[in-house]
């Protein structure tokens, strides 16, 4: 197993260096992700904005190894987990993954979709996973709905429980992707106040969105994507109030124009 | 317990909404003499369609005499118990058939689906069983396996007419079935799979307690539609001689010159049929209703 590059005081959690992805399309390939750079220190949250189809989404596959890169390296806790010879399902064992559209498990209840990944994965008993998800449920108030399935739930009940199901496991890295951005509007409060809650308990978030106001008040650095490149990287008080890249003004102004910040 | 009807009107909150408009109720009521008048037409129509049926056949040239060798009660009573014991074969051969074609068909879809270079030439024969034995007319399976295997003479192998049939029989459905599974199996949206890896759960976990079940559901319609044309082709064992409600409706019609076991039979298998036919509706129709909830169309 390759080590890191160069010598650092600290070592982050997630560490990202010139990835390249690229999708087969009819005419070739197009690239979606060109080099990009990241660390991620342990209990940092760090959010990464920009328009649909900028690469956010891309790049947290690849982190979770759902998509095999093109090129460069990702580090988790030091180990290179773009080796093939790592084992990969190990490896997404110590990442959790909250997607767009919850991807819940329609054939087993909430609490089976939240135990399924300790017990069989990691082999804790059932009594012991049970009561542990009933904490996390009863945490977010969805202990009456344990025996409930998927579809009978609302969108942020369903989001939710997606992210109890992801933290079941208690892993070192929390992936959120746009997790508010199938919801209607009333029901990102109560999602973006769970991932608040997530946060604050010391969790190492990296998260794809479009709340901009969730990213400025909650996130420790806000990552601006176009094009596959990550043009601006900073606190959201420079990158969200004073950006320094003419395309982050251009993209933050449409989405004031929109409405959103 | 609140008094029926008024759950209908109850809203979220389970309060209670005011008693229906006048519009509702005008409506409501334009609907039930809809409904009548419905009713009304399709009795009618159902009447008017079987008399024309009926009067047709009755009315023609050769009536009597096909009523005569189709239509005979005496030789119906003849024949209803000795084919009635020859169903009893046929539903003893469905069961152990559907089993092992579930068995088998699955067996084979996953095998199909599995990965991992080492298993390439397990894929491939897989592949070749399903298209060999769906494009085999059954027929002709029952002869080769009912009278080509006993040929053999190799020792151990079952030489039984009704071993032999069953064998053929499974061997062509389970490659029909298999395939139902592997499009059930397709059926299931990426991003399932994608959520159970991303949970660390392994390639064949995730298909056994995320995928599979998934598909499984999917395809409980089709399967129940096999399940009713596997009934009725267990009767083909006859034509190995296995003595089974076709054959004992053949042994009978050759002993009285006519042909009327034979609608004895047919008509025990329909009536085996109609039970698998309405459940195989009702998994439809539920399957259906699960995925298009509250739309009127």
């Amino acid at each position: 197993m390759s080590e890191q590059p160069g010598e650092f005081a600290h070592q982050p959690v997630l560490r990202v260096r010139n990835l390249v992805k690229t999708y087969p399309t009819a005419q070739g390939s197009t690239p979606v992700l060109r080099g990009i750079d990241l660390d991620v220190d342990e209990h940092q949250v760090v959010t990464l904005i920009g328009a649909s189809g900028s690469g956010k989404s891309t790049l947290l596959r690849c982190v979770d190894l759902l998509e095999q890169v093109d090129d460069g390296q990702v580090w988790l806790d030091g180990q290179d987990i773009t080796d093939p010879r790592v084992d990969a399902d190990a490896v997404r064992r110590r990442i959790g993954v909250v997607f767009q559209a919850y991807n819940l498990f329609p054939h087993l209840s909430v609490l089976d979709n939240v135990t399924l990944a300790p017990r069989r994965v990691h082999g804790v008993p059932r009594e012991q996973a049970e009561a542990q998800a009933m904490e996390l449920l009863e945490r977010i108030g969805l202990a009456a709905r344990a025996r409930a399935y998927p579809d009978q739930l609302s969108g942020g009940q369903a989001q939710r429980t997606a992210i109890v199901r992801a933290l079941a496991v208690q892993p070192r890295l929390l992936l959120l992707d746009e997790v508010t951005s199938a919801l209607d509007p009333e029901l990102v409060g109560e999602v973006l106040a769970l991932v608040r809650e997530v946060a604050a308990g010391g969790m190492t978030i990296v998260m794809a969105t479009h709340e901009m106001g969730f990213a400025r008040s909650a996130a420790d650095v806000v990552c601006f994507l176009e094009g596959g490149v990550l043009l601006e990287q900073g606190p959201p008080e420079q990158v969200l109030v004073d950006p320094q890249h003419e395309r982050t003004r251009t993209f933050l102004r449409r989405v004031v124009e929109a409405g959103r910040l | 317990m609140s008094a029926p009807g008024t759950e209908v009107f109850g809203d979220a909150r389970g309060g209670l909404l005011p008693a229906p408009s006048e519009v509702e109720l005008g409506r409501r009521s334009y609907r039930r003499s809809r409904q009548r008048r419905s009713t009304w037409v399709a009795l009618l129509s159902t009447l008017v369609f079987s008399t024309l049926l009926v009067v047709g056949t009755v009315s023609a040239p050769g009536w009597p005499r096909t009523q005569q060798s189709f239509l005979d009660p005496d030789v119906a009573r003849r024949a209803f118990p000795l084919v009635l014991e020859g169903l009893w074969l046929n539903l003893r051969v469905l069961v152990v058939a559907a089993v092992c074609v579930l068995a088998l068909g699955l067996a084979v879809a996953l095998l199909r689906t599995v990965r991992g270079p080492v298993w390439a030439p397990v894929r491939f024969v897989m592949a070749l069983y399903t298209d060999v034995f769906r494009g085999m007319p059954l027929i002709v399976l029952l002869y080769i396996i009912g009278f080509g295997v006993p040929g053999l003479r190799l020792q151990g192998v079952p030489t039984d007419k009704v071993v032999l049939g069953t064998t053929a029989i499974v061997l062509v459905y389970s490659a029909y079935v298999s395939e139902v599974f592997r499009a059930g199996i397709e059926s299931v949206h990426p991003s399932q799979r994608a959520a159970a890896r991303a949970l660390g759960l392994t390639h064949r976990q995730t298909t056994r307690l995320v995928v599979l079940p998934q598909a499984v559901r999917n395809v409980t319609p089709p399967l129940l539609n096999d399940l009713v044309a596997l009934q009725k082709d267990v009767g083909l064992i006859s034509v190995l001689g296995a003595i089974d409600a076709v054959r004992q409706a053949q042994i009978v019609s050759a002993n009285t010159g006519n042909f009327t076991p034979y609608i004895v039979a047919a008509l025990l298998f329909v009536l085996l049929a109609v039970p698998t036919a309405r459940l195989a509706d009702w998994a439809t129709a539920r399957a259906r209703r699960r995925q298009q909830a509250g739309s009127v169309l």
